[in-house]
């Protein structure tokens, strides 16, 4: 089984809140469940919609055919009714549409009897629920976890009216609920929480805004300082201060924000300060489509700073990778010293999917910091084999003081111009490079073992790729991705491996000319043969990878 | 006095207010009793910038206009640590202008010394925000056609609970000043008047010299109208001293797990800790 609901209207109609409380109870019947969004950057009026998806499989992505339109207003019904499935229904009230394979009611004369015009989504919501048999119960269970007293008393109303008024079509048999439900930005945020991380700021940017206000609302509960700043020149500096005095601090915005950052980031690399830092993408140039998605910043993010020195940049792949590869990244980042770049994109911020629930038993905390009470001469920036550091925190050693600059410095961290000093310097700090080139992670390798048609991607595409590759290695044919999440330095084993053997390789990515082929041909003997490139502000579905391949690879 | 700070030797120019700066800091902080590892001075670029490197002291030399939120955030981290802002004016009041005013809406526990010579000196002579109107200088070759902030004036109408003005001539006074701006809890600005021998022709020593004065001893720094005027004092006479004080919670007080527990720095970290976010996912 695989059904996907959409419900669509304006900004404002409360359609978040309805698609919250559906993913919810699907959840709580025990079933996969995806939900996609797609909002315009209005806080009134436009046209969005969510898509929740679910199965009794695991889900990985949105699908372009849907089971059922819970349409709010007219417009959505004129935008969706051709995805629908040929079963399909749309379910509105009477005002809205009369047409065919609709099923319209007097949502608004019902809400007159209840007298709270709130609730009117959840009169659908009741409708949706007796289509697919679910029991009036969970649904009411999931609006108890939300809404109290008189609220709470309506919607419950509202649910049943609604689910008085059809006849079940399907009978979901009740499953198990043993996972959780979250958000690439949610699980970002609970793996730097995990990971120590006491410090965050950041100014408000479309899709790293709720990594803010999720760690906002735990800051007292866990003792979290997180400072919304006046722009984000300060949130990087203010991070890398937070840092030197020893917490564990992060920062993050999307492309435009970051570019902010871009001074600090090169200050960062000099002064060897530890701190992670995250670029949610979205389309640019500029502005660009603030509420849409792209994979279009990772050359930036590589190459960005002036100067030249060690950074690491990561992708996230899923909610479960952002999870743990978060808290990875702090402990890279002390290890190293480094500035370490996190890039999400809107889509896995947004989307909603139910996974294992995280292990936290798996997270550890490696600080690297000199622990030593007992030193002559502290030299913060040592010339060492490895190019790594002694790390002193500024206070905890009497007579020890401890010196961060962002000038060239010698070994006590004080500003100098000698040639051989700053070569030195130069070089200790890009060893560290090649020794974190022995910490990197492979990319994943999913389908086919040693594929003729080897797929190459990275981040949020994981998932449609996956699904994309699931149905066509069902149909027999020879295919495989690398997933890369670990991108600059680049882990090169496995593309030397398969490249060698595959008889193409296709590159897939959300942004217009093909990055991640361009930094593995630089750094590798291969380039891609085919190219399917997205960057119209929307995600791939599993769908339209799996046409794609089919069309221009397998053909 | 508990310790002596140990000074380096500056590649200041000779005669420079840098100099008297530095001696009216090493004093105040002698005179407080704080040790060099409890204290961060935190500047950004300019020769202002570069104290930390001509005493011994922790250090935190940052990018220029930046040294606000750094010490903002090391101030949050660790709270134990005595944070001061070392920077001139064009790092405070012209690339630092916009964390100069949200530092003064926090409030956070930060003492902030301007070394104000009215003049970019590392960059040779050109204006910075406090050069007067019509003043020639290097590149403004027929005379500044901005007018000047008036930082004091600005942080007063922002709600400054410190507000002060000193000039690197008068020493002992200067100590006062910053040792007040030190134990002050919450942003506390030091505007310091000081000549750059160089590039500065107009706001010489003898300039200076000639026009401040000691506010009288009667003087009410409550009074807020007041202190406005002494702000906006600054052409035959200048007034030094504190122009306005006011108590008011500082900003890492507003945050009960900052001001009732241990700094954030010396919390102890476990990752099982934050297993129970995971329950409203469920």
């Amino acid at each position: 089984m695989d059904f996907s609901v959409l419900i669509g209207g304006a900004a404002g109609q409360g359609l978040e809140t309805s698609a919250h409380i559906l993913e919810h109870i699907l959840k709580r019947c025990g079933y996969n469940v995806f939900t996609y969004r797609d909002y315009m950057s209005r806080v009134r009026g436009g046209h969005n919609f969510t898509q929740i998806r679910f199965s009794d499989r695991e889900l990985n992505s949105f699908t372009n055919k849907v089971d059922i339109v819970l349409a709010l207003n007219e417009e959505t019904v004129l935008l969706h009714k051709e995805r629908l499935k040929e079963e399909g229904i749309i379910i509105c009230d009477e005002d809205i549409s009369n047409g065919d394979r609709t099923l319209s009611f007097p949502f608004r004369k019902i809400i007159g009897k209840i007298k709270n015009p709130k609730v009117i989504n959840t009169i659908g919501l009741g409708v949706i629920l007796k289509y697919f048999g679910i029991p009036l119960d969970i649904g009411e269970g999931v609006f108890g976890k939300l809404f109290k007293g008189k609220a709470y008393e309506d919607n419950k109303l509202a649910l049943r009216e609604g689910y008085n008024l059809i006849e079940e079509k399907y009978h979901l048999e009740l499953r198990e609920d043993k996972k959780i439900i979250i958000n690439g930005n949610s699980a970002l945020s609970l793996g730097a929480v995990a990971a120590g991380c006491r410090f965050y700021c950041g100014y408000p940017m479309t899709p790293s805004t709720s990594i803010l206000s999720y760690l906002s609302s735990k800051s007292h509960e866990m003792g979290i300082m997180v400072e919304q700043v006046e722009d984000e020149v300060a949130a990087l500096n203010m991070a890398l201060g937070a840092s030197y005095a020893g917490v564990r601090a992060m920062t993050g915005s999307s492309g435009g924000g970051f570019a902010l950052m871009v001074e600090a980031l090169s200050f960062a690399g000099i002064v060897e300060i530890p701190v992670v830092i995250v670029n949610a993408q979205r389309p640019g140039p500029a502005t660009g489509l603030s509420t849409r998605t792209e994979q279009g910043d990772l050359r930036f993010v590589i190459h960005a700073g002036h100067g030249e020195f060690p950074r690491m940049v990561m992708a996230l792949r899923s909610p479960e990778d952002a999870f743990y590869q978060t808290a990875r990244a702090f402990n890279l980042a002390d290890r190293y010293q480094i500035p370490v770049i996190i890039l999400t994109d809107l889509y896995l911020d947004d989307y909603t999917k139910t996974i294992e629930p995280f292990d936290f038993g798996r997270i550890k905390i490696e600080r690297h910091i000199l622990e030593e009470k007992d030193i002559k001469e502290y030299k913060r920036y040592e010339i060492t084999e490895s190019g790594i550091s002694p790390r002193l925190i500024p206070g905890k050693v009497a007579g020890q003081v401890v010196l961060a600059d962002s000038h060239e410095l010698d070994e006590y961290g004080h500003i100098t111009e000698d040639t051989h000093i700053r070569t030195e310097m130069a070089l200790k700090r890009m060893r560290k490079l090649d020794l974190l080139k022995d910490d990197l992670q492979e990319p994943w390798l999913i389908g086919v073992e040693e594929p003729e048609n080897l797929v190459v991607c990275w981040g949020s595409t994981y998932g449609a790729v996956k699904e994309a590759l699931d149905r066509l290695i069902e149909e027999g044919h020879s295919i495989g991705a690398l997933v890369f999440g670990d991108i600059y330095p680049l882990p090169k084993k496995k593309i030397m491996e398969l490249g060698r053997t595959a008889k193409r390789i296709i590159d897939i990515e959300q942004n217009m000319t093909g990055q991640l082929d361009s930094i593995i041909r630089e750094e590798t003997p291969y380039k891609s043969d085919i190219k399917i490139l997205k960057f119209d502000g929307r995600p791939f579905s599993g769908e339209e990878v799996y046409i794609k391949l089919k069309n221009e690879v397998l053909k | 006095m508990k310790y002596e700070y140990k000074l380096y030797e500056p590649s200041w120019c000779p005669g420079c207010g840098n100099y008297m700066i530095r001696t009216a800091l090493k004093m105040a902080l002698e005179e407080l009793e704080i040790e060099p590892h409890e204290v961060v001075l935190v500047s950004g670029i300019g020769q202002a910038a570069k104290m930390q490197h001509y005493i011994k002291v922790n250090g935190f030399n940052g990018l220029h206009g930046r040294a606000i939120p750094p010490a903002i955030g090391i101030r949050l981290a660790n709270k134990n640590l005595k944070v001061i802002v070392e920077s001139g004016d064009g790092g405070s009041y012209g690339e630092g202008g916009n964390h100069f005013i949200h530092a003064i809406r926090r409030n956070i526990d930060i003492a902030h010394f301007v070394h104000d010579n009215q003049i970019y000196g590392l960059t040779k002579g050109q204006a910075s925000p406090t050069t007067a109107m019509g003043q020639k200088t290097t590149l403004q070759f027929d005379g500044v056609k901005v007018e000047p902030i008036k930082p004091l004036a600005l942080a007063l109408t922002m709600g400054a609970g410190f507000v002060a003005r000193g000039f690197s001539g008068d020493i002992p006074h200067l100590v006062s000043l910053m040792k007040a701006a030190i134990e002050y809890k919450g942003y506390a600005l030091v505007d310091i008047l000081q000549p750059c021998v160089v590039w500065n022709r107009v706001n010489t020593f003898a300039w200076y010299k000639n026009r401040v004065y000691h506010l009288p001893e009667d003087y009410d720094y409550t009074n807020k109208e007041e202190a406005m005027k002494k702000a906006l004092e600054f052409d035959d006479k200048i007034p030094i001293g504190i122009l306005y004080k006011e108590e008011k919670e500082s900003y890492e007080d507003r945050f009960d797990f900052i001001k009732n527990g241990p700094p954030l720095v010396d919390r102890q970290l476990n990752p099982m800790d934050a297993e129970r976010l995971m329950e409203e996912f469920r």
